[in-house]
């Protein structure tokens, strides 16, 4: 007679007998395709990741990801590494605070959502709400992404989000933006950037490889020219691209846009405070 | 068109509101009301007091004043009489067309309207069913807040536990502290909430602000909150605490953002959120990674695997006309509890036109959650919470008896600590080191002697409760809840009585 009811809503320990968790030595490989219940359920796999953080694994390599959302949320181990093959789901990576995570593949969305620090490296798309306000760290995307990429971005003392991605972006990007930076390369061409771009941003920047027109500002954003500020910190992040992806983007100031706030005081002046 | 001398002259400055009077026979010129004037509304000036304009009554002048001799009047009536055009109208439009802004304010809507709890009237027991004498029988007040089992579940004649509901938090009042950040409220007055919070056994809301390092200590009694800004979120944000809760709106200001002016940024602010020194700290209107109840539900979902489904995550929306659908889809959700902000909620800020015009009142919200999720089948399966003008422990118990598991209150708890409800937080001179961050004021405020004044006012409050379970017959706060029964409807539209499914005066059972 069982005293307690084996856990149903969200079954945490997976029993089915298989073991899709190898460990060897810091090294845990988590096989997807190993579980018997296909997919995998996402609590089954967050369960499989944290035992094996719990153990001690500095890299966990995930094989056969099939859209299994909240990969990875809150981890805080800096010295972790983890691979993904397949496609995550959404929010992966949220509230991320310190590993480093590669996907091979596309991402889905909300990747990096409230990320405190770490990396998330994306071999191919990383669609809406990337990187939604993230307080440091890095997301690297070869590809492109979508609508409301980097919003409310922001930045305090030494951390200082960024964002690169080499394909574009769709509109609203950066809106709100308190700080960090985002680079946009557009390396296979098309529009970088859509409509709204920096609406109501308040801090930090955005760099656009191409052309930006007037229409695509949103209130509160400003094109500028870069500085020598700007001109060092997108050479960093295209050379940090070049480490993610092996691809070269030459620089040229001239090819850059630079998207910064017309002021840090939006709403100062808006508001009358009158005792009526 | 250039301006000729007269009309330059002509500012259309506003009369005053309020005028400090002192008695010069009684003064003894000791000066602390000047000195405690943060709006600068009196002065010395050839030996003696004086008002010197833009008094807010917040009070200060009185409290200080050693010999009893300030009085605050309200200034008589300085235009024409008019039914349709009241005061406060003619004075807003006459500041708006000055400064072209939109008007701000703070506390809750101060317009006339009388709370529906003012209509209801209790009922108590009479022969039929004993009342309970308190001094003989315990009353329970314990409540817990959390996703509930919804049934018993028993195998084999044992009752099981099951492992996969998150835990309940257990609050020895039906009653929590609402969410009021570090910002909106100075170091001091969050300490004195929390403090009282872990004395009184209950919770309290951490606001969107990120919580203190000093916190931490109280962390196991105050729920954090996650918001549109995402101010202050890192791990232990999210895992010490007792609870989570999604901000989505705010009785005072449905479907508004919020907006920490710069110059409220201190350092200390800046590190706390986690933002840059003197910005404008703003929370957009929307969180935008939801926009619709599937967007919702991955954020609780993705808080639970965070948390490692180790505390309750709930949701808190502003009361609004379809607050029952709403509220339907939060449970659907994944929240464990939800929180219901009535229109006459306190804010530090908000923008007058939505704080006295939109929403729902916190009543009429709780009836309609209650009966929705009734309904659905939903409504043992969650806890509810409301707050939104919560006044006094009579308040507290007619929400209860309308339908909440749990009430929220903050304004009375800052009132407890000295508020005057002057409504001027928003512009950061609050005399009373309470809706300030500039060191001189908030230096006021004790923390101790404040979280004392607290635990005194909830304590009374619950034994208030006591008393009124006993006089009703009830031995368990659990029994009144949604027990619409023991309220009658006694106010001027019988329509109000039918949507909350309360019964008139003098309808009874037969």
């Amino acid at each position: 007679m069982k005293d307690v009811c084996k856990p149903k809503g969200h079954a945490h320990e997976c029993d089915c007998g298989k073991d899709c968790l190898n460990v060897v030595g810091e090294r845990a490989v988590i096989d997807l395709r190993l579980s018997p219940t296909q997919p995998m359920h996402y609590t089954t796999l967050n369960c499989t990741m944290r035992k094996a953080m719990r153990r001690g694994c500095s890299s966990i390599e995930l094989k056969g990801v099939m859209g299994q959302r909240y990969l990875a949320s809150t981890a805080s181990d800096p010295g972790l590494y983890i691979a993904v093959h397949g496609t995550p789901g959404n929010d992966l990576g949220a509230f991320l605070n310190g590993p480093t995570i590669e996907v091979f593949g596309n991402a889905q969305d909300m990747t990096g959502n409230t990320m405190n620090s770490g990396k998330i490296i994306v071999h191919g798309n990383a669609w809406d709400v990337t990187g939604l306000a993230a307080r440091g760290g890095q997301i690297l995307v070869k590809g492109d992404t979508g609508y409301r990429v980097g919003i409310h971005m922001k930045e305090f003392g030494e951390s200082r989000p960024t964002l690169v991605i080499g394909g574009t972006a769709k509109d609203y990007l950066g809106e709100y933006m308190a700080g960090g930076t985002i680079l946009v390369l557009a390396l296979a061409g098309g529009a970088p950037v859509g409509r709204s771009l920096g609406a109501g941003m308040h801090g930090g920047r955005i760099f656009v490889r191409g052309k930006v027109a007037s229409e695509q500002l949103g209130p509160g954003a400003a094109i500028s020219p870069l500085n020598s500020e700007d001109e060092k910190e997108v050479r960093a992040l295209l050379e940090d691209f070049k480490r993610a992806f092996g691809t070269e983007v030459p620089y040229d100031v001239n090819h850059f846009v630079k998207v910064a706030p017309s002021s840090s005081r939006p709403f100062s002046g808006y508001y009358d405070k009158t005792n009526v | 068109m250039s301006e000729t001398p007269a009309m330059k002259r002509l500012d259309h400055r506003l009369p005053e509101r309020f005028v400090p009077t002192i008695n010069y026979d009684l003064c003894r010129v000791c000066r602390r009301c000047v000195n405690d004037c943060s709006y600068q509304a009196l002065e010395f000036r050839e030996s003696k007091v004086v008002p010197s304009g833009g008094c807010v009554a917040c009070g200060r002048c009185i409290a200080v004043c050693p010999a009893s001799c300030i009085e605050i009047r309200p200034v008589p009536p300085q235009f024409a009489p008019h039914g349709n055009w009241s005061e406060r109208s003619r004075r807003s439009i006459l500041a708006q067309a000055s400064s072209g802004g939109v008007l701000l304010s703070s506390c809750g809507a101060d317009d006339e309207h009388p709370a529906i709890f003012d209509d209801l009237l209790l009922d108590a027991a009479q022969v039929t069913n004993p009342s309970i004498d308190p001094l003989r029988e315990p009353v329970e007040t314990v409540t817990y807040l959390g996703r509930r089992p919804g049934k018993l579940e028993v195998c084999d004649g044992k009752v099981m536990i099951r492992e996969d509901d998150t835990p309940l938090i257990r609050m020895n009042m039906p009653l929590m502290f609402g969410h009021i950040s570090l910002g909106s409220i100075s170091y001091n007055a969050q300490k004195a909430l929390f403090m009282a919070a872990k004395e009184l056994d209950i919770v309290a809301g951490s606001g969107e602000g990120g919580l203190h390092p000093d916190f931490y200590q109280y962390a196991d009694r105050i729920c954090s909150e996650v918001a549109s800004g995402r101010f202050g979120i890192k791990p232990e944000y999210l895992k010490g605490v007792a609870a989570v809760e999604i901000k989505i709106g705010q009785g005072a200001k449905p479907g508004h953002g919020g907006h920490l002016p710069g110059e409220k940024v201190t350092t200390m602010i800046s590190e706390t959120r986690m933002i840059p020194l003197g910005t404008d700290a703003l929370s957009p209107y929307p969180h935008h990674d939801i926009y619709s109840i599937e967007d919702l539900a991955q954020l609780i979902s993705v808080l639970k695997e965070s948390t490692e489904y180790r505390l309750p995550v709930g949701v808190k929306i502003a009361a609004v006309h379809n607050v029952g659908a709403i509220a339907s889809g939060l449970v659907r959700a994944g929240a464990d509890f939800l929180t219901v902000d009535g229109y006459k909620g306190g804010t530090g800020a908000a923008p007058r036109v939505i704080r006295d015009h939109a929403g729902l009142p916190v009543e009429v919200a709780i009836a309609a959650v209650d009966r929705r999720l009734t309904q659905e089948g939903l409504r043992n399966r969650v806890t509810v919470c409301a707050g939104g003008g919560i006044r006094s422990s009579a308040d507290m118990i007619k929400a209860l008896a309308l339908g909440a598991d749990v009430v929220m209150v903050s304004t009375s708890a800052l009132v407890a600590m000295g508020c005057r409800v002057c409504q001027q937080c928003h512009r950061g001179l609050c005399s009373w080191g309470i809706a300030t961050q500039r060191d001189d004021l908030t230096n006021r405020l004790d923390s101790n002697v404040a979280a004392a004044r607290i635990v005194r006012l909830f304590n009374a409050w619950n034994e208030e409760l006591k008393e009124v379970l006993g006089a009703m017959g009830i031995d368990s706060v659990e029994s009144l809840v949604g027990n619409r029964d023991r309220l009658r409807y006694r106010g001027p539209n019988p329509k109000i009585a039918e949507v909350m499914n309360v019964k008139h005066i003098g309808e009874g059972w037969g």
